[in-house]
């Protein structure tokens, strides 16, 4: 067996997962790693902020369904990922966080750079490692790949005291994990499934509640044979747009705070919810005794604690949604569901998404979108950051497959878009990529436009620019009587700022301008920024006031 | 409601952090919480009694479960258990006051395990109810210090699987 040092080993294990895309940063505590990357073939990828090098992992790993893999040195390198972590948490997405740490003999003493990393990120990873002997080092990567992407993905931490990538040791990557505390469940219990499938085929106005957890299992085909076998409407989460297809007659979008009103009125009519891979999160159910309060639910869901956790079920199946969806179709009856799908149809008509256009050169947000949709024949990747915008790209374009649009639903990240664009490109080289930023959300990981120019991503970068905070304005217009505090945000030139980094960029306020524009950022060649003027106090509608029952919806 | 749940893990770094860390993170209510070694060196024992419905109960324990280095948690039935706690109480006494005090110790099968000229210490063992009732007869003599180890459990006649 080869003699490595412990640089050495973190790069051979990584082949071993099949990495081949890693993100970072450097300093002292990693430097040693950084040193054996030198010569690795690896592709390293140098972010601006070590929360950018974060966030494009879990954009890489939302765009290919692989694991994010990045690096970060001790002390504020670590400190800086802890929002990244967070984000990954909360929309359980698989990543390992390699960080440097002091050496082993000064841990505790606070060293140079040290920051109790493993304790910082306690609760906000799936699980973390402090290695403090390069024999440990080996089987603890394993372990770490094997928890983050198995079961409920999520973030994993292995923090590296720097004498552990120093110290040399023989390179024996093990072909199994012993995890005895871990053992993540697949298969449904047979009882639960036939109980299922018994009260779907009774149901006679049946509702699919689709969430990321389909995606996580790449469920979509089992997803669409069961919605189509027996007719049943689909309602998706933020986190699962596009997994049914939303330009057929049985898909009704999202549903939730700012869902469409025909998903919300499916939710409160339907008699039998099956919720798949969903976690019944307050932006979605509102005030929760009435959510769906005329159905049965049936749950499925990998994680045993989500059961229960908000909402009480009648039929609970742990497992992966793909598995247990496969063990249930064959028990479900070919069905017409007549009246109910004529219902949903009603529901479409009768209350589409709608916004007020006045003929003017005025450029409206919701217009952008379905502007985008068009040109890009609805097959772009969309990658969003937080706010007003992220919602109007959830609502006004069409979704057709999964991993297409790409958002931080959980945390809700401002300053998640723009590097997680720029991983969601590398992860999907062959896609057209496009960020729909806020003015404010992409002030807070500008220095990641550097990234993007330097290794030429070539992703499209429309800002929604409103000068507002626009969200937090418009729940002050609604709920503060325009009491604006702290929300009127002046925005930079963006375009000035964009070509110093070397990017082209242009401003458009034009109706009549902004197709050319559009054409003209997308047929770039490289990163292009537009600056597209949007009416200042523009609101999402509809929406469902925080606490309030879906029933209550307003506007739209 | 009280509930005893009797909690295997890994003896690896930082796991007694991770148990407290999930409990507060969670909001959950700990009354008491031991940790001991077992028969088996790389498996702690802890002890936790917790406050709550049968439905927190079912959070604590699936999210305990999430827990990469939990192996098992078993809620132990009250009545088929034998439950223990220790207490040290230091009581505040007086020459003529001192065989009083001995005598209620002996009834509670407590000893006497250090006699200072105007204070006792007692050691004494036994479920919280039996240790709340040797407290609440010694408060009036004047408790200076106590402290309890909280309680630990084991099933009764069969080794918990
Ligand atoms: C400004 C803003 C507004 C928002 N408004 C809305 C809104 O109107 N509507 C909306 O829907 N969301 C909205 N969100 C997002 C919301 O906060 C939540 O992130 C989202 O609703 C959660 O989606 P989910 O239920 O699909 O769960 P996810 O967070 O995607 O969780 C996935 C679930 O699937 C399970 N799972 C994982 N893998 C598997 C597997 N292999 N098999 C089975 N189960 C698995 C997990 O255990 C988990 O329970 C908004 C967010 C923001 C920032
Ligand atoms: C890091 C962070 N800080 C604060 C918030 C609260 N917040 C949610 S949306 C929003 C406004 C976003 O403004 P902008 O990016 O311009 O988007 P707009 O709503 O105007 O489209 C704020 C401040 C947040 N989500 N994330
Ligand atoms: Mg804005």
């Amino acid at each position: 067996m080869p003699e490595l040092n412990g640089g050495e080993i973190i790069i051979e294990s990584l082949k071993k997962e099949n990495v081949d895309v890693v993100f970072g940063y450097p300093g002292g505590a990693v430097i040693n790693l950084y040193d054996a990357l030198y010569n690795s073939d690896l592709k390293h990828y140098l972010g601006r902020h070590e929360q950018g090098v974060v966030h494009a992992a879990d954009g890489y790993a939302r765009s290919s369904g692989k694991v994010g893999v990045c690096i970060a040195t001790s002390g504020p390198g670590g400190t800086n990922l802890v929002t990244g972590l967070a984000n990954a948490q909360m929309d359980s997405i698989p990543l390992v966080a390699f960080t440097g740490q002091v050496s082993s003999s000064l841990i505790g003493k606070d060293a140079f750079q040290e920051a109790d990393i493993t304790g910082i990120s306690l609760p906000i990873t799936k699980h973390n490692f402090l290695v403090t002997d390069i024999k440990d080092l080996a089987r603890t990567i394993k372990e770490a790949f094997y928890i983050a992407r198995t079961g409920r993905p999520g973030p994993v931490l292995i923090d590296l005291a720097k004498d552990v990538t120093q110290a040399v040791a023989e390179f024996d990557y093990p072909d199994r994990v012993d995890l005895p505390g871990y053992r993540p469940t697949f298969e449904g219990h047979k009882l639960q499934i036939n109980k299922a499938a018994k009260a779907i085929n009774e149901a006679e106005r049946p509702l699919l509640y689709v969430g990321g957890g389909a995606v996580i299992s790449g469920a979509e085909k089992e997803l669409r044979q069961m919605a189509d076998k027996a007719k049943i409407p689909v309602t998706t989460t933020l986190m699962a747009l596009g997994i049914y297809p939303e330009d057929q007659p049985l898909a009704l979008e999202m549903l939730g705070m700012h869902g469409t009103q025909y998903a919300n009125k499916a939710t409160i009519e339907t008699d039998l919810l099956i919720a798949v891979g969903a976690r019944f999160d307050d932006r979605v159910t509102g005030k929760l005794d009435e959510f769906a309060a005329q159905a049965d639910i049936i749950q499925i869901d990998i994680d045993p604690a989500e059961i229960g956790k908000n909402l009480d079920v009648e039929i609970p199946i742990v497992g992966d949604v793909k598995t247990v969806l496969q063990e249930l179709i064959p028990y479900i009856e070919e069905k017409e569901n007549g009246p109910w799908q004529e219902r949903i149809k009603e529901l479409k008509e009768k209350f589409p998404l709608k916004y007020e256009d006045d003929g003017s050169e005025t450029i409206k947000p919701q217009y952008i979108m379905e502007e985008i949709d068009k040109y890009t024949g609805g097959e772009a990747t969309i990658v969003t950051e937080v706010g007003q915008h992220q919602m109007w790209a959830a609502q006004f374009h069409k979704y057709k497959k999964p991993r297409q649009f790409i958002t931080s639903g959980g945390l809700g990240t401002m300053g998640y878009g723009l590097p997680a664009a720029i991983g969601a490109q590398i992860g999907q080289p062959k896609e057209k990529v496009v960020l729909i930023a806020g003015d404010g959300s992409i002030q807070m990981n500008i220095q990641e436009l550097g990234t993007a120019q330097a290794y030429n991503i070539p992703i499209k970068i429309v800002i929604f620019n409103n000068k507002y905070l626009g969200m937090v304005r418009q729940w002050q217009e609604i709920f503060f009587e325009k009491r604006y505090s702290s929300t009127k945000i002046p925005a930079p030139n963006f375009v000035k700022m964009g070509e110093a980094y070397g990017i082209w960029s242009k401003s458009v306020d034009k109706k009549s301008e902004l197709d050319s524009a559009l054409k003209e950022a997308m047929e770039h060649d490289g990163p292009a920024i537009l600056d597209v003027h949007i009416p200042e106090e523009e609101n999402v509608y509809p929406m469902v006031p925080a606490g309030a029952g879906l029933k209550d919806m307003i506007g739209g | 409601m009280t509930h005893i749940l009797s909690v295997s893990v890994l003896n690896k770094p930082g796991v007694l952090t991770r148990i407290a860390g999930l409990f507060s993170r969670r909001n959950f209510n700990i009354e008491s919480l031991n940790v001991g070694k077992t028969e088996n060196p790389e498996i702690s024992r802890m002890t936790i009694v917790v406050q709550g419905d049968e439905k927190v109960l079912e959070q604590v324990t699936k999210q305990l479960h999430k827990l990469i280095n939990v192996l098992k948690i078993t809620e132990l039935d009250k009545n088929s258990i034998v439950e223990r706690d220790l207490i040290l109480i230091r009581v505040k006494c007086t020459r003529k006051q001192r065989s009083e005090i001995i005598q209620i110790a002996d009834t509670f099968r407590a000893q006497i395990v250090d006699v200072a000229p105007d204070s006792l210490m007692i050691e004494a063992t036994g479920t919280e109810d039996k240790l709340e009732a040797l407290t609440e007869l010694l408060r009036d003599f004047g408790i200076a210090e106590f402290v309890r180890t909280g309680t630990v459990a084991l099933s009764r006649g069969q080794a918990a699987k």
